[in-house]
């Protein structure tokens, strides 16, 4: 039978993911022979519309910028803010950002987990990570007042302040999330089919992950030791000997494949029960506003003029921002980057060769998140056979089962 | 809630997210999670529009996105409901002046339910489901009356 190329088109409407993007592949027979990224025409315009609002507007706008990472593009915000303006938080304050940060990493991975079990068919995995993750929504509600969408950092300081119940209830979401994460290592990395499905599938060497510049958990996968909490510490990360969780220090050696950003992953949330215990076990005393009256705040906005550029590594990577203040109370120039738009570079290599049942994997393993970065939106189909997300959902648990088979015999 | 005697079916939903943060879609997700668990009342996510009752909008509509979303509207079969979760989708929220946003989703394509929040908890989802559920049976029975 002669060769025929077809045409898949996945997305924008993606069921899994939540998000539209557009990925474009051609195949022959089960191999991708091209594949194309579409992305960056449907955006909404947020840093425009933080360049005409006041400083504190723009901190909660910046939180909408992705809703995942509700904490990361505050934090990155603050901190570049108060870098530009000459303002610094109080110590205790330092501290307490942590400890949101990192129950939000705890609740970013433990999502992502369950993403990738369900793209590979193992849906009881997706409901019994997700299971787990309520327990830390619940202490960010208590903590925060809100599920998602903390609004709980400002320049200078955080708005909320800890109680001794609220540490009591942290030190109980530590130890569940010990035995939590023990457990994930259990069930996902000691898992045979787990293994042999994600083992050398969407598998990035370290040259090339330096070439597509990628960032975050994707970049440790491969064995490159970037994080900017050791990088370019700020507040209580200063304090704290924060080092890049990479597989070579785990197992001896790093893959770059989907089973090591796995593990990456699982490490990590370890690293932030570290990083959350050591943060509550030493918190200051003191205020937790370096200047508590908004109108002063914004006052000495306007008064200051400076730019900085700031940084905080969000669980999917570095989010960075550059902020220049120039006599409004709002930043004059505000540019963000956040950490999707280097990863989402990975998957045209990694797809190339690659086979359709592997699309959904390679697509889900950098835990994609579109919001962050423009968006595409594109429902048109060119004539030739369409095959939907849900064959190709249909073809990659298949061929779980299949090597569920061979590994379980 | 009344007893449900025309839509005698489980309620299949379609989740579109146009413009949105993901903090919305991600409690969509966590709906289907043990905590929430929706599927015990016969509630599921379809991969199609074409199999859905109730089409659940997340976001503020981009530019780009308007026509697309219409496109799923009009694909859906008859009797069907429009809830839209979040501020951004109610009222254009904190992107009220943004330069890509089409505007409210009711004016984009007609809308039922309404779900305000940034985002929503899951209960108040819930709730907005059930409320479309009441909706479709009245649609239900209009439909049934056209028949006979």
């Amino acid at each position: 039978m002669p060769k025929t190329a077809y045409y898949i088109p996945i997305g924008p409407i993606h069921p899994a993911l939540k998000e539209p993007i557009r990925v474009e592949a051609e195949v022959e027979g089960e191999r991708i022979v091209r594949v194309d990224v579409k992305r960056g025409f449907a955006h909404r315009g947020i840093e425009y519309m933080g360049m005409k609002r006041n400083a504190i507007q723009t901190l909660y706008l910046s939180e909408r910028i992705c809703g995942i990472c509700s904490i990361s593009h505050p934090y990155a915000f603050v901190v570049t803010a108060e870098k530009a303006l000459g303002i610094e938080a109080p110590p205790r304050a330092q501290y307490i950002r942590p400890i949101i940060a990192e129950l939000e990493r705890i609740h970013s991975h433990i999502l992502w987990l369950g993403v990738i079990a369900h793209e590979m068919g193992f849906d009881s995995l997706l409901f019994w990570t997700w299971k787990g993750r309520e327990k830390v929504l619940d202490l960010l509600e208590l903590l925060t007042g809100n599920r998602i969408n903390y609004s709980v950092y400002m320049i200078g300081g955080v708005r909320r302040d800890l109680k001794e119940s609220h540490i009591k209830a942290i030190k109980d979401a530590i130890t569940y999330y010990w035995k939590f994460t023990e457990q994930m290592k259990e069930i996902i990395l000691s898992d045979p089919v787990y293994k042999a499905r994600t083992r050398g599938v969407a598998q990035l060497s370290k040259e090339m992950a330096l070439k597509l510049n990628v960032v975050g958990p994707v970049a440790r996968a491969a064995g490159i030791r970037m994080d900017i909490r050791q990088d370019m510490p700020y507040d209580a990360y200063a304090d704290i000997d924060v080092r890049a969780v990479v597989p070579q220090d785990i197992v001896g050696e790093a893959k770059g494949d989907a089973y090591d950003i796995t593990m990456v992953r699982i490490y990590e949330i370890e690293q932030s029960l570290d990083i959350i215990e050591y943060c509550v076990d030493n918190l200051p005393e003191g205020k937790i506003l370096a200047i508590p009256n908004y109108p002063a705040l914004l006052a000495k906005i306007r008064r200051t003029k400076g730019e900085a550029i700031g940084a905080h590594e969000a669980p999917r990577g570095e989010v960075v921002h550059y902020l220049k203040f120039d006599g409004r109370d709002g930043p004059s120039v505000w540019k963000v980057i956040a950490p999707s738009y280097n990863n989402i570079n990975s998957w045209a290599p990694l797809l190339l060769g690659a086979e359709v049942a592997d699309i959904p994997i390679v697509v889900a393993y950098i835990d994609p998140c579109m919001c962050c970065n423009d968006r595409v939106a594109l429902l048109k189909t060119p004539e030739g056979k369409v095959l939907g997300y849900e064959y190709i959902h249909k073809k990659a648990v298949e061929k779980t089962r299949k090597i569920e088979k061979e590994v379980r015999g | 809630m009344g007893k449900l005697t025309n839509f005698k079916r489980s309620l299949w939903v379609f989740h579109a997210s146009g413009g949105s943060c993901n903090a919305c879609d991600i409690e969509i997700v966590a709906l289907l999670t043990p905590r929430y668990d929706v599927e015990r009342f016969g509630i599921k996510l379809a991969g199609s529009p074409r199999h859905a009752d109730v089409l659940l909008v997340t976001g503020a509509i981009p530019r780009d996105f308007a026509d697309k979303l219409r496109r799923i509207y009009e694909q859906m079969p008859d009797p069907k409901a429009v809830i839209v979760v979040g501020n951004c989708g109610t009222s254009g929220g904190v992107f009220y002046d943004s330069y890509n946003i089409a505007g409210p989703i009711d004016e984009i394509i007609p809308v039922d339910v309404y779900v305000p929040g940034c985002p929503p908890r899951p209960e108040a989802i819930i709730d907005a489901v059930v409320k479309a559920w009441l909706k479709l049976e009245k649609l239900e029975k209009e439909l049934e009356g056209k028949k006979e």
